[in-house]
Formats: C-alpha cells, structure tokens, sequence
C-alpha cells in the first residue's frame, strides 16, 4: 500500500501560487527526491505535507489515513520525520536531549511521573536514553552526546537533526537538503549516514537535494519542480536526459 | 605608573593563590560537611552568641549577621565584624575542613545505603539549623518564612519567564487569588467572623486540613491561570506579557470591591498555621516538583518550545499544551505560596498585590537567573536578606537595590545562575580525592545563554 500520497496540492501565499497542482506517493522503503531551482516551492511542498501550513486545496494521506489540516505534531507522531534546510537545534539544549525530545508524544508517565518523578518515570527515561544513545551512534555523533548542541560542528549538527527525526520512529523521513552547507568530505559522509540508516531501519526517504550528485546516487525517483509545477517526474537517468530539466534547471550543469 | 600596575598584578596574582588556596582547601568538603558545619555555627551561637556580642559592646547578639545594626549605627561595625566572624565564619570553615573524612565517609554511606535516606537526612540538618538560627528571634522566624515563600514565588515564575521563555505579569494576581481563597478556607470553616457567623468546624481539626485550604488557594489560582492562557497560547506573539499584566490589575481591583473579603482593608483573622516547619515542607515539596518536571522530557519540552517552536512541533511536541501545563503549574505554585503568605502575615489586603510586588518577584527571578533552580534559590535568597539588611536605610535602600540589580546585569545578564541543572542526588555525593572539583550547585557543565 502507498505510504505517503498527495493529491492534487496547491498552495497560495496571497497572490503568489508556490505550489500548483503537485502529487505524489511514495512506497513503504522508497528513497524518492524532489530536484528544482531556488525557490521553486520544494520546502514549501515539505510544510505542507508536515502540516506547517494547510494546503489551499489538496487532500494527503498517511498510511491510508488523510492527514491534511492536522497539526504538525500530530502528523509527526503518526509517523513523519523530518529535518530543516536551515538547522533549527534548541541552542541551550545537550544532543542527548535534542534526540530525547523527539520521544515526547511516546512518553507514558504522565504529568503525575513528571511532578513526582516515579519510578516509572526514571525507567522509561532510562529506556529513552538507551534509544537516543542508539540513534546517536548510527549516525556517528554519540561521542556529543552531553554537549550543548550550539558547540558542535556544523557537519554534526546536521547529524543531530537526522538522529533527532529518527527518534520518532518515522515511516517516512523528510530530508531538506541535508548536506547544504557541507564541505565535500562531509557531503560524502553524510550520504554514507543517509544510506545507513534508509538500509537499517527501512524507512522511506524524500529527500530535497540541491546538488545533483547526491541525488542521482541516493534516489530511485526523482521529481522536478519548477514555478511550482512538476515537471518531469522519473528515474535518475531519465530525469538526467529530460529536456525540459536540462533547459529549466540543469542547463549550465551538464554543459559544463 | 609601572609602580601602579606592579602593585595591581600582584594582587591579583595574591587573589589568584588565595583563591586557589580555598579551593584546595575546601573543595573535598561534601555538602553533609557544610551542613554540619552550620548547625555547630547555629548551636554557638545559642551558646554564646548573647555574652560575646555584650563583650563586643551591642546590647544584644546582631539579628541578621550585623548588616541591619552596622548600617543604623556604624560605630558597631568593627563588633558586628568579629562577632559574624568568631560564630559564623570561623566555625563553619573550621568545622567544615576538620570533618571532611568523617563527612565524606557518612555521605558515602547515607548514599550506599538509600539515596532517600541520604536526603532525607540532609534536610532534618537544614530544618534544624534554620529552626535553632530562627528560633533565637522572632524577626528572624518572621524574615525565614517570608524567605522560603519568595523562593516558591521566585522558582514558580522562572518555569514561565524562564524555562518557557515568556514573559508573565501575572504572579501578583496568582497569589492574591491562592491568599484569598486560603484565607476565606480558614476563615470560614474555622474561625468564623462577622460577615461569615459562626465557624462551621472545630478548630482543633484546623492545622491538619490547613493543606486542604492551600491546595485550594492554588487550584483557584490555577483556575485565574486559564482566562490568561486561553487567549495569550493561541499564537505566538507578546500577548502574554500584556494579557498577565492586565489580569494582575483586574485581580486587584476584584479584591477591592468584594465588600464580604474586606474589600480594600483586607482580611484578618487568619489562623497561625504557616509555622516555620509548614512553610519548610510546603517549600520542599515546591521545590521539588518543579525540579522534577523541569529535568523531565517532559519538561525540557518547554526549552525545545522557547528555543524553537517550529522544531518542537515537528518532533511530536504538543506546543500549546506544555505550554498551558507549565502555566497552570506555576500558578498553582504561586497560589499556594499566597495561601502561605497569608497565614505568615495573619493578614492580607489587595493592596500587597500591585506592581511593587510584581517588580519584586521579577527581579529576584532575572537576579537568580533564568532557568534554573538553584538560580531561584539564591535570587529569592539574596534578594530577602539584602532588602532586610538594607532597611535601616530606607529611601536609600531604593536606591542602592536598582543599582546592584544594574550591576548584575551588566556583568552577568542572564543572571548569578543561569541555565544550570539542579542534580541533588549528585550534589549529595561524597567529594573524596578530587580536589578541584567545582563546588556544591556544580553540575553539569552547560553553556551559558
Ligand atoms: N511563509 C511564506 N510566505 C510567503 N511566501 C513564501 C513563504 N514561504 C515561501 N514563500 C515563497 O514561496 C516560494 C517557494 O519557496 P521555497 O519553498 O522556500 O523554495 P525552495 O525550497 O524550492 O527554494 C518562494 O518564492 C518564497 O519566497
Ligand atoms: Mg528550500
């Protein structure tokens, strides 16, 4: 059954149209990109999957379950991670907590465990703490784990945001543009860690990238979106030979 | 002026080694060390604190280690010196170094054989002492009670203007409505006055549903809570600073016009049941939730909140609920601590809860520093002692505060103690072979801003 579907999607920010008529749906495992200039209403399509905004018209499905007009956390809980383009870590908080905090609407003591510090509360504290432990050292980053999270690398900090999604235990995990900023070393790092964690914990992944190499290596399908629109909609090959994604957007690329 | 600057850097480096000389010193004294060390202080003081202080020329032993004496007649300052030094500093210091194995051998042991205990412990040491110090003076029971009450204002403040970084006006009014409700409680049930007849129950059961009337002093304030937080927690935006700030009036002028509370004389009547030890346990048991909750996942949903709203919500965080949660708790707290207050005083009227007080609670808030529990102890702490050393300069005293707060935001602006956790059950720790060791309140290292 389809994982993730939409349908129809448009989106208005008062006169300006940044999303028209988009669908899409993604397979349970799938690693599915989403290509397109600057601008072109990619991160715009994520906020409104993830219920940052509600779309003007469209209906979205999770798992067979409509979705859209739900509130953020809400469809995270269901089962939808996702990290920003621009980091958005809690500046006074450890990296422990950062991928703590993703456990909040799994948490089971109550308000009671959190006033009275039960011991059930000390144990599924501990129980979450094991997990977070777990997720750090996937991607790399459990030797943070007691630093504040402002002290880190900025490579790393990417990885907190990875290791912080995949603590809500996501079906389907939301990548924008994971290695923006990324010196080539730690691009090639972090696709390493993207590869890892889609192969142990079979999620699937929609990924928006920017650079081409990344997405031609990680994605089996591939969506370009230009003014809004897809355009071409395809393998990494046949998106690569598209002439209308050469001439919109990867004209100057593959010439040079 | 190279002779100047000489003379500078070497006190400085004279500073550094005394500094350094202390910390050698002192830093393996556990905290149990300390505890003692202030009850053997307290004891002396007991003993002896009366013929020293007329061997020293004061008529009587100095109430509040000599500030309030030194300022109304300085020339007692020299006495007021060796007198804190001789039952105060030299004790504790003395005491605290010399028991440092036995100390660190009992908190090993306390620790070993239940962490509880170990706490349990350490609080009958702190109530004794602070029962023995207060016990020698009424002013002192008096200004210890007003203490431990502000520490639970101060604390329950920070969970809003702190940890959840809003900002809210409206403990004043939070801690009439707990007064009032807790007072009325009293009143009505067990003391009886001309507006309200008779009393309904024996007074002797008084004492032991006195929690009762204060639980209902703070779910009545939590009650106030919610006709802030529905409008203020629908958007993000300042509306709760204007909001809070309106309530704390609207509270106020209530309270004026409702003629069977006394409207604006006040209520009197209230029964002597905030006795030292009640306000201790209230103040404990204060404590002790908000620390729990704010060290919870839970909890720390407040800091992903303030540092990011858009994040929290995207990793399951209902944004809307921790924050009316955390409110509805801080008032509750506020609430009980009117209750309290009420009941220190024996009387409460709406004027106590104006803008004064809210500049009071605010102040000791951002003094301590935000988000943090210790922070709130000190800030409550410091600001008490100060305002009562301080008194015999009146007007001034106005004065010199605002400055001294000036001060402390300029050199520390978030605060004496800002974003640091408040582990007890480390703090409690034996401190054996690591000289150099931070002190007591010391624990996890986390940046600060
Ligand atoms: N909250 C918003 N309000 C108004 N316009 C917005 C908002 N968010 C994005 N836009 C506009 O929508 C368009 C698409 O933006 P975005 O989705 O961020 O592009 P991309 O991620 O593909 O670079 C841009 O023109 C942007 O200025
Ligand atoms: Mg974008």
């Amino acid at each position: 059954m389809t994982l993730l579907r939409v349908d129809d999607m448009t989106h208005w920010f008062g006169g300006l149209q940044a999303v028209s008529g988009y669908n899409v749906a993604i397979e349970p495992g799938q690693i599915r990109g989403l290509i397109g200039p600057n601008g072109a209403g990619k991160t715009t399509v994520f906020n409104l999957i993830t219920g940052r905004y509600r779309p003007t018209e469209g209906h979205i499905f999770l798992d067979g379950q409509e979705i859209t007009g739900l509130p953020p956390h809400k469809i995270a809980s269901m089962g939808l991670g996702r990290t920003f383009q621009n980091l958005r870590l809690w500046r006074h908080m450890t990296v422990l907590e950062h991928v703590k905090m993703a456990r909040y609407s799994k948490i089971t003591y109550g308000l009671a465990g959190a006033f009275f510090g039960t011991a059930r509360r000390n144990r599924e504290e501990d129980d979450i703490e094991t997990r977070a432990r777990e997720l750090l050292e996937l991607v790399g980053a459990v030797d943070w784990a007691d630093h504040i999270v402002t002290n880190l690398p900025y490579g790393m900090q990417r990885r907190v945001e990875l290791a912080r999604a995949l603590a809500i235990q996501p079906k389907i995990l939301f990548l924008d543009e994971p290695t923006a900023g990324m010196n080539p070393e730690e691009l090639v790092q972090m696709m390493e860690i993207v590869r890892l964690v889609h192969e142990q914990l079979g999620l699937a992944i929609f990924l928006i990238e920017h650079r081409m190499k990344v997405v031609m290596d990680l994605c089996e399908v591939i969506q370009t979106l230009v003014f809004g629109q897809v355009i071409a909609e395809g393998t990494p090959d046949e998106i690569r030979n598209d002439p209308r994604v050469i001439e919109a957007y990867l004209g100057k690329e593959v010439m040079a | 002026m190279s002779a100047d600057e000489n003379l500078r850097q070497r006190l400085s480096s004279v500073g550094r080694r005394v500094r350094q000389w202390l910390r050698v010193q002192f830093s393996p004294v556990p905290l149990l060390g300390w505890f003692l060390a202030a009850l053997v202080a307290v004891i002396l003081e007991m003993l002896v604190g009366t013929p020293l202080a007329r061997l020293l020329g004061m008529s009587k032993f100095p109430v509040l280690f000599g500030f309030a004496l030194a300022l109304a007649q300085p020339v007692y300052i020299p006495s007021a010196i060796v007198y804190v030094l001789l039952i105060y500093v030299l004790p504790v210091a003395l005491v605290a170094r010399l028991s440092i194995r036995l100390g660190n051998l009992l908190a090993g042991w306390l620790m070993r054989t239940s962490p509880l205990l170990s706490v349990v412990v350490h609080l009958g040491l702190l109530y004794g002492t602070l029962h023995l110090w207060a016990g020698l003076s009424d002013y002192r029971v008096l200004v210890v009670r007003l203490m431990l009450i502000a520490i639970m204002l101060t604390l329950s403040l920070n969970v809003v203007n702190g940890y959840m970084g809003e900002f809210s006006c409206s403990h004043p009014g939070f801690m009439a409505l707990g007064a009032y409700a807790a007072s009325l409680f009293s009143v009505l049930f067990f003391v009886g006055n001309d507006a309200f007849g008779a009393p309904l129950l024996p007074i002797g059961l008084g004492p032991f549903l006195f929690p009762l009337g204060l639980i209902l002093g703070g779910a009545v304030a939590a009650l106030g809570a919610l006709l802030v937080a529905i409008p203020s927690f629908r958007t993000r935006g300042d509306y709760l600073a204007i909001i809070s700030l309106a309530f704390m009036f609207i509270i106020k002028s209530l309270f004026e016009n409702l003629e069977f509370l006394g409207g604006a004389r006040g209520l009197s009547g209230q029964p002597d049941w905030a006795s030292l030890p009640v306000v201790f346990a209230w103040t404990i048991l204060c404590v002790w939730t908000i620390n729990n909750f704010v060290r919870s996942t839970v909890g720390k949903a407040l800091n992903a909140v303030r540092d990011g709203e858009l994040a929290a919500d995207a990793m399951t965080v209902d944004t809307r609920r921790t924050k009316m949660v955390a409110f509805f708790f801080a008032a509750f707290w506020a609430g009980v601590a009117g209750g309290l207050f009420a009941h220190v005083l024996r009387y409460v009227n709406p004027g106590t809860f104006d803008l004064k007080k809210l500049a009071e609670v605010l102040a000791m808030v951002y003094l301590g520093g935000l988000n943090s529990v210790v922070g709130s102890i000190v800030g409550a702490v410091s600001y008490n002692l100060l305002s009562e050393a301080l008194r015999p300069l009146e007007l001034y005293k106005w004065i010199i505060i605002p400055l001294l707060f000036i001060m402390v935001m300029i050199f520390r602006p978030t605060g004496l103690i800002a974003f640091r956790e408040f582990d007890v059950v480390k703090l409690l720790h034996p401190r054996e072979g690591t000289p150099g060791h931070a002190g007591p309140g010391a624990v996890e290292p986390q940046a600060e801003r």
